[in-house]
C-alpha cells in the first residue's frame, strides 16, 4: 500500500493550485454575487485540458485518470465550489456515459469537442416528480422512422444554460419501470429543445442550472446512449462517477473552509491573544481536520478504483456521504470562528457555507447514499 | 598571478546623455576610503563622447586620476564599446579594484567584463572594506535579503563589484582637490558591434501592480479624499513607490478596488509599507503584514495598526507627508 | 528557430521566514520552484514557438532534484530538456557557473538563447552576459519584449531606469528577460501526465568541452568568506513626536533600509 504522491501528482497539483488560486479564487465572490457563469475561466481551463482530464489523447483528452481529475475538482473548489462543479458535472455526468457507454462515432464525435472545452456537457435525469425516485421519470422518448420523438422536462441541470451536449433520460417503454428507460445524447440546437427559467440557488450560484424543455424535440436514432432500455443502468453508473466528483467537490469546500478558519484564527485578537490559542479552538479545528483527511481518502480511494476498473459503486457513495456531511459541519463552524465577519460576505466562509449543503443533496441526497451503502451491507 | 602589479581603486563614471549618473558620485566616495586603506590612488574612468569637461567635477569627489575616453563610439552605452574600452584599460593598467554602479547599465557591462577579464564580480554589494591582508571584502545580500554574505576575489585581479545607487555615500565636493587627467584612446574592434540603439524612450514608468511594488505607500480613513491621495501619490513618486489603499477608501470610491490591500483586496509583501491613517483593522492586517518593514502614521495613539508596525508614529499624516515629501526630494536632487 | 532556455530551480524565497529568536533562515519545508525571471524567459520562447514553430531546448545546471523544473517546461511545451550535473560543477560562483552552461551550449544549435535577468537566491543577474561573453554572442539584458522579423533580426525593448530603449540585434545572440515581459503560462494537463515519460538527458563534465581548472569551486574566483544573518526584526516602537521631527525619523530608517 501506497499513499504518498507520485511526482507526476504533486507536479498536476502545484499547476491546478495556481490555477485555482490565480485565475479563479479572484472570481470567486464575484461570480456568487452576480449569479454569473464564469465563462471566461472555462475557456482557460479548456486550454490547459481541464475540461477533459482523465479520457485518452486519442478521443482529444489529456491521458489522465480519476485521482487526477478528483484532485482538481478539488482544488477549484477549494476556493470556488461553483467552478467545481462546472468541472464535475461535465465530466462525470455527460463526458464520462459517452465514453463508458458510447459506440465508436459517438465517441468520436462527441468526446474531441467537449474534451477541448469547445463544448460543455450537462446531464437530464431529475424531473418534477421524479427525484429520488428515478423511475418516476415521466418524459417520454417515442421512436418515429430515423428519430426519437422527446416529450417532457427535465429540472436542476447544472451547465444547462451554457451546455451544447446533454446526456437526458427518457421512457421509451413505461410498462417496463426503470427498465423502460434509454439514454440519449442531446445537442442544444435540436429541434424542439430549449433552456427553461433559471434557479435561483442558496450556494453554487454561478453555475447555471435551468430547467430542460422537450417540446416534441428531434433527437436523431444514433443519438441513442447504450441500448435501448439501458437508461436507468447507465444513470446509475454514471452518478457512481458524479458522486466521486461531488465528493471532491465536497472535500474542497471542506478544505478551504479549513484555510480561511486556520488563517483567521491565527490573525484575529480577542482577550489579548490569538483565538487560535485558546485550546476550545484548537480541539475542534483538531476534529474537523481529521474529518477532512478522513474524505480526502475516502475521495482518492474512490477515484482509483474507477481508474483500476473496479467496482467502486459503494466506495463512490461512502466518500459522497462522508464529504458532503464534512463539508456542511465545517463551512458550519468556521462561519461560527469566524463571528459576525463570518456571517458577512466580507469573508468567504459565508458563501462556503451555502455552497456545502447542496453537497447533501445533489446527485443523490446524503439519505440515498445511506440507501446504496446499506443495501451493499445487508445484502 | 602577481597581485603585486595590480593596484589603484578604479570607478567606472556612469553618465547618461553627458550627465555623471549619482551612483558614480558615491562610489567615488567609497574608492576614497578604500584607496586610503590601501594607501593607492582613486582613478576614475571617464567613459563617453564629449565629456572631458566633467573629469575636474570628479576629482573634486575624491578621484586622483580621471581617465578620459572620449570616443564617438561611446556616445550611449550598449554593451561592447564599453567592456572593450574598460578592457583595454584594465590590461593597460592593471586596477586592483574597479567598481560600477548596479544600474541597468552596470549590471550589464559588469558580468561582461568579469568574464572577458576571466576575475570574480560580487554584484549589489551593500558594504566595501579592506581587510587586514588588503583584499576587498564585499559584502552583499543573498536569499532575497535574508542572509547577508561576505564575498572575497583572493587569485584574481582586479576584485571588482556593483553598488546599488543610495547605498554609498558621497563625500562633499571640494572643489580645491588636486588630480590628474589623462586622455585614453581606445581601439575599437567595431566588427563586434551588434546592437543597434533603434531609440531611448524615458517614460512615466506604468503603475505596477501593488503586489510587485517593493515600495508601497497605502491610505485609509485618515488620509480623508482624493486630495488625501495625491500628496501619497508625491511621496510614492520621490520613493519610486506605488500607492495602496484600504478597503474603507475603497468602498468610498476614492481609490480603483485594484488597489486595496486586505482581505478582500491584495496580500502584499513589500520591502517597505507605509500606513498612513490606517487603524488596522485585522481585515487590513492580513494583507500587509508579512511587509519586511512596517512604518504607520497615525492620529490615534491606540491604534491596532502599531502593534504590527516596526516604527510606530503618532501624528497627523497631513502634516507628516508633506514634509516628509518635500526632505526626500531635496535629497534627490 | 532553434531556441535554448537556462533555467535555474530555486528555494522560493518569499517562502523564507527568519526565526523570531535566533534571526537565522529557516530552509525546512521552503518548496523549489523555477526561477521567476527563467519562467519568463521559457514563456517567450513558447510564445515564439507558438507563432514560427520554434524548437525550444531547456538547460540547467543543478542537483538532481533540479530534474523537477525539467519536467515542469516540458509540461509546460519545451521540446528537450538537458540537465547538467556532475560533482566537478559544484561549488561554482557565477563565473564557473556560466563557463559550465557555456560548455554546453557550444555542442548546441541555436539562433537565441535566454536566460532570466537573475535568480532570487541570488539576484546577481551575471550568468547570463558572461555565457554570452564565452560564446562570444551579443547580449541585450533586462528584456520586456522581443519580436522577430521570421528571418534573423530581433527588435527588443529594454527596461531601464527611466523607461525604456528599443535595441535590434540579429541572432544568434542572448537575451535575459524579466519575470514581468509575460504571464508565463500553466503547464497542461496532458503536459504534466506525459512529463515524467519523456527523456531528460542527464550531462556531465564529459559531455561538454571545457577546462575542469575552470568548473566548480576550482574555477570559481570569488569565495564566500563569512556569512550571516541580519539578526531577528526588533519589536516595534512607537513615537509621539513633532512632524519634522517624524520626517527625520522616516528618513533615516529609509536610508538603514536602503530604501533611498
Amino acid at each position: 500500500m501506497d499513499f504518498s504522491l507520485s511526482k507526476k501528482e504533486i507536479l498536476f497539483l502545484q499547476m491546478i493550485r495556481a490555477f485555482a488560486e490565480k485565475e479563479v479564487k479572484p472570481l470567486a465572490a464575484e461570480v456568487d454575487e452576480e449569479e454569473r457563469f464564469p465563462v471566461e475561466t472555462v475557456e482557460k481551463m479548456a486550454k490547459l485540458g481541464i475540461m477533459g482530464i482523465p479520457f485518452p489523447v486519442e478521443y482529444g483528452g489529456a491521458g489522465g485518470n480519476n485521482v487526477l481529475y478528483s484532485m482538481a475538482v478539488e482544488e477549484l473548489s477549494r476556493v470556488c465550489a461553483t467552478t467545481g462543479v462546472i468541472v464535475s458535472a461535465h465530466t462525470s455526468l455527460c463526458a464520462s456515459p459517452i465514453y463508458e457507454f458510447g459506440n465508436e462515432e459517438q465517441r468520436k464525435k462527441y468526446l474531441p469537442k467537449l474534451c477541448s472545452g469547445e463544448w460543455i456537457g450537462a446531464f437530464g435525469l431529475t424531473e418534477p416528480n421524479a427525484g429520488t425516485d428515478a423511475s418516476a421519470q415521466q418524459t417520454m422518448a417515442v421512436l418515429e422512422d430515423d428519430h426519437y420523438v422527446l416529450n417532457g422536462s427535465k429540472i436542476f441541470i447544472t451547465n444547462a444554460a451554457y451546455a451544447h451536449v446533454y446526456i437526458v433520460m427518457a421512457m421509451t417503454d413505461k410498462s417496463q419501470g426503470t427498465r423502460g428507460i434509454s439514454a440519449f445524447i442531446v445537442e442544444r440546437d435540436f429541434p424542439g429543445f430549449s433552456i427553461g427559467k433559471k434557479e435561483k440557488k442558496m450556494g453554487i450560484r454561478g453555475s447555471a442550472t435551468c430547467e430542460l424543455i422537450f417540446e416534441n424535440c428531434i433527437v436523431p436514432k444514433e443519438n441513442l446512449l447504450g441500448k435501448v432500455g439501458e437508461g436507468f443502468k447507465i444513470a446509475m453508473k454514471t452518478l457512481d462517477g458524479g458522486r466521486m466528483g461531488i465528493a471532491s467537490q465536497a472535500l474542497g469546500i471542506a478544505q478551504g473552509a479549513m484555510d480561511e478558519t486556520v488563517k483567521y484564527v491565527k490573525e484575529r485578537k480577542q482577550f489579548g491573544k490569538a483565538i487560535g490559542q485558546f485550546q476550545n479552538t484548537q480541539f475542534q479545528l483538531a476534529d474537523l481536520q481529521a474529518k477532512i483527511q478522513a474524505s480526502r481518502l475516502l475521495v482518492r480511494m474512490a477515484a482509483w478504483k474507477k481508474d483500476m476498473k473496479q467496482p467502486y459503486s459503494v466506495d463512490s457513495a461512502q466518500a459522497k456521504l462522508f464529504a458532503a456531511e464534512t463539508a456542511m459541519e465545517v463551512t458550519t463552524k468556521a462561519v461560527q470562528f469566524h463571528g459576525g465577519y463570518g456571517y458577512t460576505r466580507e469573508y468567504p466562509v459565508e458563501r462556503m457555507m451555502r455552497d456545502a449543503k447542496i453537497t447533501e443533496i445533489y446527485e443523490g441526497t446524503s439519505e440515498v447514499q445511506r440507501m446504496v451503502i446499506a443495501a451493499a451491507l445487508l445484502k | 598571478m602577481d597581485k603585486s602589479q595590480y593596484k589603484d581603486v578604479y570607478v567606472f563614471i556612469e553618465q547618461r546623455e553627458g550627465v555623471i549618473q549619482k551612483v558614480a558620485i558615491e562610489l567615488l566616495g567609497k574608492a576614497r576610503e578604500l584607496a586610503d586603506s590601501l594607501n593607492e590612488k582613486v582613478v576614475a574612468m571617464l567613459l563617453g563622447y564629449e565629456i572631458s569637461d566633467k573629469a575636474q567635477e570628479l576629482i573634486a569627489y575624491g578621484a586622483d586620476v580621471v581617465l578620459c575616453a572620449d570616443e564617438r563610439e561611446l556616445v550611449q552605452y550598449t554593451t561592447e564599446p564599453y567592456a572593450q574600452a574598460i578592457t583595454q584599460i584594465v590590461h593597460e593598467r592593471k586596477p586592483s579594484v574597479v567598481l560600477i554602479g548596479a544600474t541597468t547599465i552596470g549590471r550589464d557591462l559588469g558580468p561582461r567584463l568579469s568574464a572577458r577579464l576571466e576575475t570574480g564580480l560580487t554584484a549589489d554589494c551593500t558594504g566595501l572594506a579592506i581587510s587586514d591582508d588588503r583584499e576587498l571584502l564585499m559584502t552583499r545580500p543573498a536569499f532575497g535579503g535574508n542572509l547577508m554574505a561576505t564575498i572575497i576575489c583572493k587569485e584574481h585581479r582586479p576584485q571588482m563589484s556593483t553598488v546599488r545607487p543610495g547605498v554609498m555615500r558621497a563625500k562633499p565636493k571640494d572643489e580645491n582637490r588636486q588630480g590628474t587627467v589623462e586622455n585614453v584612446h581606445i581601439a575599437f574592434d567595431k566588427s563586434k558591434f551588434k546592437v543597434k540603439v533603434l531609440e531611448t524612450i524615458k517614460e512615466q514608468k506604468n503603475r505596477i501592480d501593488i503586489t510587485e511594488a517593493k515600495v508601497l505607500v497605502s491610505g485609509g480613513r485618515g488620509v480623508g479624499n482624493a486630495e488625501g491621495f495625491e500628496m501619497l501619490g508625491k511621496l510614492a513618486e520621490t520613493l519610486n513607490a506605488e500607492v495602496s489603499s484600504s478597503r474603507a477608501m475603497v468602498d468610498a470610491g476614492v481609490m480603483p478596488h485594484d488597489r486595496q490591500v486586505g482581505q478582500t483586496g491584495k496580500t502584499v509583501r513589500p520591502d517597505l509599507y507605509f500606513a498612513m491613517g490606517i487603524s488596522g483593522a485585522i481585515q487590513h492586517l492580513a494583507g500587509m503584514e508579512e511587509s519586511e518593514f512596517i512604518i504607520a502614521i497615525n492620529k490615534d495613539k491606540y491604534a491596532p495598526i502599531f502593534n504590527t508596525a516596526d516604527l510606530g508614529i503618532v501624528g497627523d499624516v497631513k502634516k507628516i507627508v508633506p514634509l516628509l515629501t518635500e526632505k526626500l526630494a531635496a535629497m534627490r536632487k | 528557430m532553434k531556441i535554448i532556455v537556462c533555467i535555474k530551480q530555486v528555494p522560493d524565497t518569499t517562502e523564507i521566514k527568519l526565526d523570531p529568536v535566533t534571526g537565522t533562515m529557516i530552509r525546512d519545508g521552503v518548496p523549489s520552484i523555477m526561477n521567476p525571471d527563467d519562467k519568463g524567459g521559457l514563456e517567450m520562447a513558447l510564445a515564439l514557438k507558438d507563432k514560427y514553430g520554434a524548437h525550444v531546448t531547456v538547460i540547467t545546471m543543478g542537483p538532481p532534484q533540479a530534474d523537477d523544473i525539467l519536467r515542469e517546461a516540458f509540461a509546460m511545451g519545451a521540446d528537450r530538456a538537458i540537465h547538467l550535473s556532475d560533482r566537478k560543477f559544484a561549488g561554482a560562483d557565477t563565473l564557473a557557473t556560466s563557463n559550465a552552461i557555456a560548455g554546453a551550449l557550444r555542442v548546441l544549435d541555436y539562433d537565441l538563447i535566454i536566460t532570466g535577468r537573475q535568480a532570487i537566491d541570488g539576484d546577481t543577474a551575471q550568468v547570463g552576459p558572461q555565457i554570452a561573453e564565452h560564446l562570444d554572442l551579443p547580449q541585450v539584458t533586462y528584456v520586456e519584449d522581443l519580436q522577430f522579423d521570421g528571418e534573423k533580426t530581433f527588435t527588443i525593448r529594454k527596461s531601464t531606469e527611466e523607461g525604456y530603449q528599443m535595441l535590434q540585434v540579429e541572432g544568434p545572440c542572448i537575451v535575459t528577460v524579466l519575470a514581468t515581459a509575460n504571464k508565463a503560462r500553466y503547464m497542461s494537463v496532458r503536459g504534466i501526465v506525459e512529463a515524467y515519460d519523456r527523456e531528460v538527458e542527464v550531462w556531465n563534465y564529459n559531455n561538454i568541452s571545457v577546462d575542469e581548472a575552470k568548473l566548480g569551486l576550482n574555477g570559481s574566483p570569488t569565495r564566500v568568506w563569512k556569512s550571516f544573518t541580519k539578526g531577528a526584526k526588533a519589536a516595534g516602537k512607537v513615537f509621539e513626536m513633532e512632524p519634522e521631527e517624524a520626517a527625520n525619523l522616516i528618513i533615516e530608517k529609509l536610508k538603514e533600509k536602503f530604501i533611498i
